[in-house]
C-alpha cells in the first residue's frame, strides 16, 4: 500500500468510527434543528445548516472527536498478524506470555489454598448490605489477612531485567559484543536523545515561566499568575483538546486542572457515563470476585498508610472494584503486547466455550495500583467524573507500565532511557553506584512503574501528571528519575553499600518537580 | 553564640532539642533564667500577686497572664460578644447586621449560652428550634474531656437547677458549662468530619502583633460522619481530638490522621475553586485576628510574654470557618514523624521570632523581627508598623510624591481593609 492509499484507508476507517460514536447522532439531531429553522431557505440549506452547527459548537466537538481517534489510532497500516500490532517483536511477546502464565497460576494457587472462588455470586441480603454501605467500604472490609498481591514491583523489573534478544550475541565471549549496555536492561530499544528531549519538552525550559514555580505566594502575581489565569479561563472557554494540550505544558493552575485534564484525555461525563458507572456498580454487588480481595489489600497496604492519600480511601474501592468490571478496558489490548487472561467456568477447564476473561477488564492489579488513582482524588470530587478520567488515564498511559514491551512509551524503554540517560549525563555517579552493587534502576523502577505517585508530594505529583498528559509521553518520568539521582549525587558518592544508596534515596517528597526537571533538561 | 539560659514545665523533645541546638543551658525554675517555657498552672503562680515574682528585662516567658480570656471557652466568648457590641455601638461597618440580626463579617462563633447562668435564655432559643444539636463543653477541661452532644432538654436538667437557684454564687471554671449550636453540616471529605488546627504566635497584644503558621493541620475523625440522632453518643464520629480518635479501632499511626493544611488547599481549590478557597482561607485569617483584638484590651500586655496559641477552627460545607475554641497549650507531643518534625520546626520558628538569634531577649525590643526569621510564619497583623506605614503614607501624600506602593507579596487581608 502506499501512502496515499493509507491515508484513504485511515479516512474510512476514522469516518465509520465516527458514523458509530454517539457523536454522530447527536450531530444529526441538532443538524435537523437547525434545518427546521424557519429562518433557513431551502436554497441556501447546506450552509445555513453548516454555520448553524458551527455556532453551537458542534465544529469544536467534531474537531475534538477526530482529535482524539488520531491520537489513539496510529496511522501505520495494520500489519497482517494481530499479533504485530500488539507487540511486533517476537522474543518480547514470549516473554510477555510466560509472565502471564506464571502471575495466572499464582492467582489460581492462592485461590485454591486459601479455598476462595474467582468469582461467586451474591446473596440478595448481602447485595443489600453492600449497597448501603457503598461509600464507606473502607470500615469492615472482608478478612484479608491471608491474602498476598500477586506480584510487586521488585518481581517484574526481574521479568524486564531477563529479556535478551535472541538474534543477537552479545557474550564477550563470543568475540566482543554487538551492543554493549551496562545497566539492567539488555534490550537494543530505538531511543531519544537528551537533545532531542530538549526539542520536545522545550516549553518547560529555564526562560519559561512554569506553574508550580512561578505562582508561588511570594513572588509578585503581575510577573505571570495573573496572565496566566486569564489564559487559562479563555483555554477552558475554547474547549479544544489541542488547545488544552499547549497550555498545560507550563503546567496547569491546580483549580483549572480538573477541566484541563478532561479536555486533554476526551471525557465528558453525560447521563450515559453515569448511567453505565451505575451498571459497573450493580455488577460489583451482584458479584464478588477475588480481584477484589486484590484491590482491597492494595489499597489497606499503600493508599491507607500515606499521609497524602488516606482521606481518600473510600473513593478508592468506588473506583478500582467497578474498574476491574468493566469490559471496555478490553479493547486497548490489541495494542498492548499483554493479553487477557482467561479462566474457565467451574469443571470445564480448557474447553474454549466456557472460557471467561478474567477478571472482566483482564487487568490483574499489582501491589501499588491502587496509588494510580490516589492523586487524582486530589482534582475530582465527583466519583463518576474520578471513574471515567482514571480509565481514560489507565487506557492511554497507564497500562504501559507493566506491560513488557517495545514500545518506545512502555516500561521497558522507560527503563533504558533512565538509565542511558544516567550514564550520559552522569558517568561516574553511575559507575560508582554499579561498583558497590547497586543498579541505579533498582531504585528507580518502582518509581517509574507507578508514575511517582506515592512517593513525591501530593501536589508535585499532579504537576508531573500535567507533563504527562500535555507531551502525551511518559518520557519524562524516566528524565525526573535522572533529575533526582543528580540531584542527591554529593551524597550518593558517598555510599559503599546498596541499603545505603536506598537509604540517601528512600525519601523524596521534598523534592519540587518543575525546577529539578528545568536543571536536568537545560542547565548542561 | 548567646548562650541563654532556659527552664522547663515539659520534658518534650520537641522543646529540649530546639533548646540544647541552640547551645543553650537548662536551669532550674528558681534560677535566673532568660526563657521559661511554663506549664499553666506555674503561670498562676508567677503572676500572682502573692508571688512577689518580679521578671528581669532579659528574660521572657511562654504565656500572658490572664491568657484565659482568650483560651477559657466561655470568657472567649463572653469578650467576642461585647467587642461586637462595642463596635455596633460605635457605628462601626464591621458590625454590619443583616435582616435576621445576624453580623454579617463578626459571625465567627457558633450561638453560644454559659451554664448555669444564661440556662434560661439557652432554653428560649432552644425552644425556636427544637431540632437543633447543641455540644456540652465543660469550661475548664481540655482534649475533649466531658463533651457531649444535647438534642433534648431533658438531657440538662442538672443545670435547670442551678440555675434557678442562687445567683449570688459565681460558679467556679469546673462547674460551668458552655452550650454551644452543633455544627452539623461540617465540610466532609472522603465523608469524614475533620477540624483545623492552626497555631497563631502573639508577641505583644497592643500594639497587636500576630503570626500564623503556614503548616497546620487537620484531624480527621477514623469514623464515617453520621449526622443521624442515633451517632450522637459515638465520640468517633464527631469528637476531632486525637486523643479521643487514638483510642479508636481504625486509628492509624503512621498518618494518625493528620492532613497538611497544605493538602486541604490543593484539595479545595482543585474540586471548588480558586475563588472560593482563597475566601476561605483570608476568613480565617479574619476570624484570627478579630479574635485577637476583642481580647487585646484586656490581657495585661506584660512585654515579658508572647503565647503561641493553638486555634481549633472548623469549616461547614459552606466553606465557612467557625471558631471552636482557642489553646493556650497546644499539644507538642508528635503523635507520627512528620507530625514530629513539624512540631520542631514550630518551636524553632517561635524561638527566632520571639528572640533575634545569637541575641539576648531584651524587654526593651521593639518586637519587630527580620523577615528572614519568620520562618514557616506569616505576618498576620502589626498594628506597630500598619500604623508607621500609615503615617509615612500621609507624609508622603502631604509632600506631594506619588504613592505607588508595589505589593510584593499576594496578600493576607492586609490591616487597610478593616479600617
Amino acid at each position: 500500500m502506499n501512502e496515499d492509499q493509507v491515508a484513504e484507508q485511515f479516512i474510512v476507517d476514522l469516518l465509520q468510527f465516527l458514523k458509530s460514536s454517539k457523536l454522530y447522532t447527536d450531530l444529526f439531531n441538532a443538524a435537523q434543528i437547525e434545518a427546521f429553522k424557519p429562518s433557513l431557505r431551502v436554497s441556501e440549506l447546506r450552509k445555513g445548516v453548516q454555520s448553524g452547527l458551527i455556532n453551537g459548537g458542534w465544529d469544536r466537538k467534531l474537531r475534538n472527536a477526530i482529535y482524539h481517534y488520531l491520537h489513539t489510532h496510529p496511522q501505520q497500516p495494520t500489519l497482517p498478524d494481530p499479533e504485530h500490532n500488539k507487540e511486533p517483536l517476537l522474543y518480547i511477546r514470549k516473554a510477555q506470555q510466560t509472565w502471564e502464565k506464571k502471575i495466572l497460576k499464582s492467582l489460581n494457587s492462592m485461590c485454591t489454598e486459601l479455598n476462595i472462588p474467582l468469582a461467586r455470586r451474591r446473596a440478595e441480603r448481602e447485595q443489600k448490605d453492600m449497597a448501603a454501605r457503598w461509600t464507606e467500604l473502607g470500615t469492615d472490609g472482608p478478612d484479608l489477612g491471608q491474602i498476598r498481591p500477586v506480584y510487586a514491583p521488585k518481581d517484574f523489573l526481574e521479568v524486564v531485567a531477563g529479556l535478551q534478544n535472541t538474534n543477537y550475541q552479545n557474550s564477550v565471549s563470543n568475540g566482543g559484543s554487538f551492543y554493549n549496555f551496562w545497566g539492567i536492561i539488555q534490550v537494543p530499544v530505538k531511543l531519544k536523545t537528551i537533545n532531542q528531549l530538549r526539542v520536545q519538552y522545550s516549553e518547560m525550559s529555564i526562560n519559561q515561566c512554569q506553574t508550580g514555580v512561578d505562582d508561588l505566594p511570594d513572588i509578585p502575581s503581575e510577573l505571570f499568575d495573573a496572565d496566566r489565569a486569564k489564559l487559562g479561563n479563555k483555554v477552558l472557554a475554547a474547549n479544544h483538546a489541542p488547545v488544552a494540550r499547549e497550555f498545560s505544558k507550563k503546567g496547569c493552575p491546580d483549580s483549572m486542572r480538573g477541566e484541563m485534564w478532561c479536555q486533554m484525555l476526551g471525557v465528558e461525563v453525560d447521563e450515559v457515563d453515569i448511567l453505565y458507572y451505575e451498571q459497573l456498580k450493580t455488577c460489583v454487588l451482584q458479584h464478588d470476585l477475588l480481584v477484589d480481595n486484590l484491590l482491597y489489600k492494595d489499597v489497606k497496604l499503600t493508599a491507607t498508610n500515606d499521609d497524602h492519600y488516606f482521606v481518600f480511601e473510600d473513593y478508592l474501592y468506588q473506583v478500582l472494584l467497578p474498574f476491574s468490571r468493566d469490559t471496555v478496558i478490553l479493547k486497548h489490548f490489541s495494542h498492548n503486547c499483554a493479553t487477557p487472561p482467561k479462566s474457565y467456568i467451574r469443571g470445564k477447564l480448557g474447553v474454549e466455550e466456557f472460557a471467561v476473561v478474567y477478571p472482566p477488564n483482564g487487568v490483574i492489579p499489582f501491589h501499588g495500583f491502587a496509588m494510580y488513582v490516589a492523586p487524582l482524588c486530589y482534582v475530582y470530587n465527583d466519583v463518576v467524573t474520578l471513574y471515567h478520567v482514571f480509565r481514560q488515564m489507565y487506557i492511554q498511559y497507564f497500562f504501559r507500565l507493566h506491560s513488557v514491551s517495545s514500545d518506545p512509551q512502555g516500561i521497558v524503554a522507560l527503563s533504558l532511557l533512565f538509565e542511558i540517560l544516567l550514564q550520559t549525563n552522569e558517568p561516574e555517579l553511575f559507575f560508582h553506584l554499579k561498583n558497590v552493587g547497586c543498579q541505579p534502576l533498582k531504585i528507580a523502577f518502582k518509581w517509574l512503574m507507578r508514575a511517582f505517585s506515592g512517593f513525591l508530594a501530593s501536589d508535585q505529583v499532579l504537576l508531573l501528571w500535567d507533563r504527562v498528559l500535555s507531551f502525551d509521553s511518559l518520557e519524562i518520568l524516566p528524565v525526573f528519575a535522572v533529575a533526582i539521582f543528580s540531584f542527591r549525587k554529593s551524597n550518593l558518592m558517598k555510599v559503599q553499600t546498596y541499603n545505603a544508596a536506598e537509604a540517601v534515596l528512600a525519601d523524596v517528597t521534598t523534592l519540587q518537580v518543575v525546577p529539578l526537571l528545568q536543571l536536568a533538561l537545560f542547565s548542561k | 553564640m548567646a548562650r541563654l539560659k532556659y527552664a522547663t514545665d515539659f520534658d518534650k523533645s520537641v522543646l529540649l532539642n530546639n533548646f540544647d541546638t541552640r547551645g543553650w543551658v537548662q536551669v532550674s525554675t528558681d534560677d535566673d533564667w532568660n526563657i521559661y517555657w511554663a506549664g499553666v498552672h506555674n503561670i498562676r503562680n508567677i503572676f500572682s500577686v502573692e508571688c512577689g515574682f518580679r521578671m528581669g528585662d532579659d528574660q521572657v516567658i511562654n504565656h500572658f497572664p490572664n491568657h484565659v480570656e482568650l483560651t477559657r471557652k466561655d470568657l472567649m466568648v463572653k469578650n467576642i460578644k461585647r467587642y461586637r457590641k462595642e463596635l455596633d455601638k460605635e457605628g462601626s461597618p464591621l458590625a454590619e447586621k443583616d435582616e435576621n440580626g445576624r453580623y454579617v463579617h463578626l459571625d465567627f462563633i457558633p450561638l453560644t449560652f454559659m451554664l448555669p447562668a444564661d440556662y434560661n435564655l439557652f432554653v428560649e432559643e432552644f425552644r425556636k428550634n427544637p431540632n437543633t444539636t447543641w455540644i456540652m463543653k465543660p469550661c475548664g477541661k481540655a482534649r475533649g474531656i466531658g463533651i457531649f452532644l444535647v438534642n433534648k432538654l431533658s438531657q440538662l436538667k442538672k443545670w435547670s437547677r442551678d440555675g434557678k437557684g442562687n445567683s449570688f454564687v459565681a460558679p467556679t471554671a469546673k462547674e460551668t458549662y458552655v452550650i454551644s449550636k452543633y455544627i452539623d453540616n461540617p465540610l466532609l471529605i472522603g465523608g469524614k468530619k475533620f477540624d483545623l488546627r492552626l497555631y497563631v504566635l502573639v508577641t505583644s497584644f497592643r500594639p497587636l502583633k500576630c503570626y500564623m503558621y503556614r503548616l497546620g493541620f487537620c484531624r480527621f475523625c477514623t469514623v464515617k460522619y453520621n449526622a443521624n440522632v442515633s451517632e450522637l453518643d459515638n465520640m468517633f464520629v464527631h469528637l476531632t481530638n486525637v486523643s479521643i480518635q487514638k483510642t479508636g479501632e481504625d486509628y492509624n499511626a503512621i498518618h494518625g490522621g493528620k492532613w497538611t493544611v497544605e493538602n486541604l488547599r490543593l484539595y479545595l481549590e482543585g474540586t471548588r475553586g480558586k475563588e472560593v478557597s482563597d475566601k476561605l482561607f483570608d476568613d480565617i485569617n479574619w476570624l484570627t485576628v478579630h479574635s485577637l483584638k476583642a481580647v487585646a484590651g484586656v490581657i495585661s500586655n506584660d512585654r515579658h510574654c508572647f503565647e503561641c496559641y493553638g486555634y481549633d477552627i472548623i469549616i461547614d460545607d459552606n466553606l465557612k470557618p467557625w471558631l471552636i475554641e482557642v489553646n493556650a497549650s497546644p499539644s507538642l507531643t508528635a503523635t507520627t514523624s512528620s507530625d514530629r518534625i513539624m512540631k520542631y520546626n514550630l518551636m524553632s520558628d517561635v524561638c527566632n521570632i520571639v528572640i533575634p538569634p545569637g541575641e539576648f531577649p531584651d524587654v526593651r525590643w521593639n518586637k519587630v523581627p527580620a523577615k528572614e526569621n519568620y520562618g514557616n510564619f506569616d505576618l498576620l497583623v502589626d498594628e506597630e508598623l500598619a500604623q508607621a506605614e500609615l503615617l509615612s503614607q500621609e507624609v508622603k501624600a502631604r509632600a506631594g510624591a506619588s504613592n505607588a506602593t508595589v505589593r510584593g507579596a499576594r496578600d493576607l487581608r492586609k490591616p487597610t481593609t478593616w479600617k
